[in-house]
C-alpha cells in the first residue's frame, strides 16, 4: 500500500503541492485528477524521487521512500512512466527493455522477460531492432509502459498515458491496465487529464486543485458528483 | 520488402532451393559471441599490423607506434564523450599521470614492465575516478571547463616538485630490450600496437555489455535511465575512470616513445587536439578512432613537408599543422557531421545498396515468382486487445 502524508513541494516561491495526503491500495488503480497546474505530475515526481519535497512522507509497503535516489526507488519496485514518454531514443526497442531488466532479472531470464513483454505489445516485436526514436507516439507509449511492466513493479506511477493518443488506443491501453492490475499485488497511481477515461478504470480517485486535495473518494461516487465534475473535471 | 531482398529470397519452383546459393565468402561468419568476435578481429588486425610494421622503416615504425598510443587515448575519450556524453578536456592530464607514473617507477624501482604499465593505468584511473565523482553534477560546457582546469593545473604541480618530477628536464624512460634481431623502434611499435588492440577488445566488449547499454542510456536521457534503475552517477564515474585509465596507458607509451617525460609533452593543446580528433573521427565509434589517431600523427608530418617544399619559416610551419587540422575539421563536419567513420559507413551502405539492387536486377530470372511469407503478411495488432478475443 502507498501512503502519502502531508506532502508539500515548492519550486522556488511557488507551492506545487500543499500538504497532500492520500492512500492507494494494492490491486487497485487510484486516479489523480485535476486541471493543468494542479500538481498531479509533481505528486508522481515526488513519489519517484525526481522532485524533492519540502516536507511530508511517502510510505510504500511500510518503508519510507523520500530521501532515496531515483534509481534506488526504482529498484524498490516503483516504476514511473513519465509524461512525454521518457524512452531512450538512441537505444533500440529491445535495448530499452533490456536496460530495465539489468537490476531486477537474472541474466538467464532477461530474454524471456523481453519476449513476454513483446507478447503483451505485439506491435513492438516487429520493431525490436529499430532505434526507439523511429517509433510513433502510440508505440512509444507502449514501449515505456512495457519498460515499466517488465520490472514487475509493486507500484506503477502513470503520468498522462493517454496524452496525444487516438481514442481507440486509449481504450486498449486502459483495458490492458485493468488486466494487469486486477488480481495482482500491483498498486497503480494514474494521473490523467481525461477524467472520464480515468474514472472508468479506477477504484478510487483524488482531485487536486492548486496543489491541494479537494476530493478523495471512490471513483463511481466522484463520477456522479455533478458539482465536482463541473468545477474541476470539465465533463 | 526492398527489391534486393526479393531477389535474394527467390527459390527454384522445381527444387525449392535458392536459385543463387551464397558464395563461400558469404557463408563465412564471425563468431556471434561478442568477446570471441572481437578477439578474432584483433587477431586479424595483429597479423596485418605485423606485416605492415615489418615492411616499414624504423622512423615510420615510430609513427605507427604513436598512432597506436593516440588510438588508445582517443578510444577512451570516445567512450567518455561519444558514448556517455561527458565532454572532457582533461585527457592530456590523465596521459601525463600515466607517463609520470611509469617514469617514476622506472627511475626508482625495478618493477616488471607490464606491472609498470598497469600501475600507470591504475594511477590515471584513480584520478579519473576522483574527477568523475566531483563531475557527476556537471554537464556540457561546465564539465569541459572543470576538466580544462585539470589540464591547466597538472604542469604547475610537476614544476613545483621539480626534484621529484624532474622539472623542465623531465624524467627519462627506458624501453624494454628487444629480443634478438628486432630493431628497437619496431619492438616499441609492437608493444604499443598490442596495447592498442587489447584496449580496443576490452572497450568493445564493455560497450556490448550491460555497461554499454547503461552508458548510452545515460547519454541519451538521464531521467529515463534513472527511472529504469540505472545508477546515473555511478555509470558516469565508471566511464570517467575507464577513459582516464586508457589515457594513462597512452601517456605511458608516449613517455616511452619520446624517451623523456616532461610537462612540455602534455600541453593543453594536446587535450584539445584529442577532443577535436575524436569528433573528426566519429565520436562513439571505436574503430573510427584509427582515423583520428592517423590524422594526429600525420598532419604535423605533412605540414612540415609542405613548409619545406614552399620554403616557409619555422614559425609558420609550427602553426600550419593546427591550420590544416582546423580546415580538415570544418570540411569533414560539413560533409559528414557524424565524422569520418560515420561518413564512410553512410557511403558503404549507399554503394552496397545500389550495387546489390543492380546486381539482383540483372540476375533475377523472370519465371521465379515464389516468395516466402514476409513479416508484413502477419502484421500483428496494435496492442493486445482483450475485447477482440
Amino acid at each position: 500500500m502507498l501512503e502519502v502524508r502531508e506532502l508539500s513541494v515548492t519550486y522556488g516561491a511557488v507551492s506545487a503541492l500543499r500538504s497532500v495526503s492520500f492512500r492507494a491500495q494494492e490491486g487497485e488503480i487510484t486516479a489523480v485528477l485535476g486541471a493543468n497546474g494542479a500538481g498531479k505530475t509533481t505528486l508522481l515526481r515526488a513519489i519517484s524521487g525526481l522532485a524533492k519535497p519540502k516536507s511530508g512522507s511517502v510510505h510504500f509497503d511500510g518503508r519510507e521512500l523520500l530521501g532515496n535516489s531515483v534509481e534506488d526507488i526504482a529498484r524498490r519496485g516503483v516504476a514511473h512512466v513519465p509524461e512525454g514518454r521518457g524512452i531512450i531514443e538512441e537505444l533500440t526497442v529491445e535495448d530499452n527493455l533490456h536496460v530495465a531488466t539489468l537490476w531486477c532479472t537474472p541474466r538467464g531470464r532477461r530474454q524471456a522477460a523481453i519476449e513476454a513483454t513483446f507478447e503483451l505489445f505485439p506491435r513492438l516485436s516487429g520493431f525490436r531492432h529499430r532505434h526507439a526514436s523511429t517509433l510513433s507516439g502510440g508505440e512509444r507509449q507502449m514501449l515505456v509502459l512495457g519498460r515499466a511492466l517488465i520490472t514487475r513493479p509493486r507500484l506503477l506511477l502513470l503520468d498522462e498515458p493517454s496524452l496525444g493518443l487516438a481514442p481507440l488506443v486509449i481504450a486498449q491501453l486502459m483495458t490492458l491496465l485493468v488486466d494487469q492490475t486486477s488480481g495482482s499485488d500491483m498498486t497503480v497511481v494514474l494521473v490523467e487529464q481525461n477524467a472520464r477515461s480515468a474514472l472508468s478504470v479506477a477504484r478510487r480517485a483524488i482531485v487536486l486543485n492548486l496543489g491541494q486535495v479537494v476530493a478523495d473518494d471512490l471513483a463511481p461516487t466522484l463520477a456522479v458528483n455533478t458539482e465536482l465534475r463541473r468545477h474541476y473535471l470539465g465533463f | 520488402m526492398a527489391p534486393a531482398d526479393v531477389a535474394r529470397y527467390q527459390v527454384s519452383p522445381e527444387t525449392g532451393k535458392p536459385l543463387r546459393p551464397r558464395p563461400w565468402w558469404g557463408r563465412a561468419r564471425f563468431p556471434r559471441q561478442p568477446l570471441a568476435r572481437h578477439l578474432v578481429l584483433a587477431l586479424l588486425g595483429a597479423v596485418v599490423l605485423y606485416f605492415v610494421t615489418s615492411a616499414l622503416s624504423p622512423y615510420n615504425n615510430v609513427l605507427v607506434g604513436e598512432i597506436a598510443l593516440y588510438l588508445i587515448a582517443l578510444a577512451g575519450l570516445s567512450l567518455l564523450t561519444g558514448t556517455t556524453g561527458q565532454i572532457s578536456l582533461g585527457q592530456g592530464a590523465f596521459m601525463a599521470v600515466g607517463a609520470y607514473t611509469v617514469a617514476l617507477l622506472m627511475t626508482h624501482t625495478h618493477m616488471n614492465f607490464v606491472l609498470e604499465l598497469l600501475a600507470a593505468i591504475g594511477a590515471a584511473a584513480t584520478l579519473g575516478l576522483l574527477v568523475g565523482i566531483s563531475a557527476t553534477r556537471l554537464k556540457g560546457p561546465y564539465l569541459a571547463g572543470a576538466t580544462l582546469l585539470l589540464a591547466l593545473a597538472l604542469p604547475p604541480i610537476a614544476d613545483k616538485w621539480s626534484t621529484t618530477f624532474g622539472g623542465d628536464q623531465g624524467l627519462t624512460t627506458i624501453v624494454p630490450t628487444a629480443p634478438g634481431g628486432i630493431n628497437p623502434e619496431e619492438w616499441l611499435a609492437w608493444i604499443e600496437l598490442a596495447g592498442a588492440l587489447i584496449t580496443l577488445v576490452l572497450l568493445a566488449n564493455l560497450l556490448t555489455s550491460r555497461f554499454g547499454r547503461s552508458f548510452r542510456a545515460v547519454r541519451d536521457n538521464e531521467v529515463a535511465a534513472s527511472l529504469s534503475g540505472v545508477h546515473v552517477a555511478r555509470t558516469k564515474v565508471t566511464a570517467f575512470a575507464v577513459s582516464a585509465g586508457c589515457a594513462g596507458l597512452a601517456g605511458a607509451f608516449l613517455g616511452l616513445s619520446t624517451g623523456v617525460v616532461s610537462t612540455g609533452e602534455f600541453p593543453l593543446t594536446l587535450s584539445i587536439e584529442l577532443l577535436a580528433a575524436m569528433v573528426l573521427a566519429g565520436a562513439g565509434s571505436l574503430f573510427g578512432m584509427w582515423w583520428g589517431a592517423i590524422l594526429l600523427v600525420y598532419v604535423p608530418q605533412w605540414s612540415t613537408s609542405v613548409s619545406g617544399d614552399f620554403g616557409l619559416g619555422a614559425g609558420t610551419s609550427a602553426y600550419l599543422a593546427t591550420i590544416i587540422f582546423g580546415v580538415v575539421l570544418i570540411v569533414v563536419m560539413i560533409a559528414a557531421p557524424s565524422g569520418i567513420q560515420g561518413g564512410l559507413r553512410w557511403l558503404w551502405e549507399h554503394v552496397s545498396k545500389q550495387w546489390s539492387i543492380s546486381r539482383d536486377e540483372r540476375a533475377a530470372p523472370r519465371h521465379a515468382t515464389h516468395f516466402p511469407p514476409s513479416a508484413a503478411d502477419h502484421q500483428p495488432n496494435l496492442v493486445h486487445d482483450p475485447l477482440n478475443e
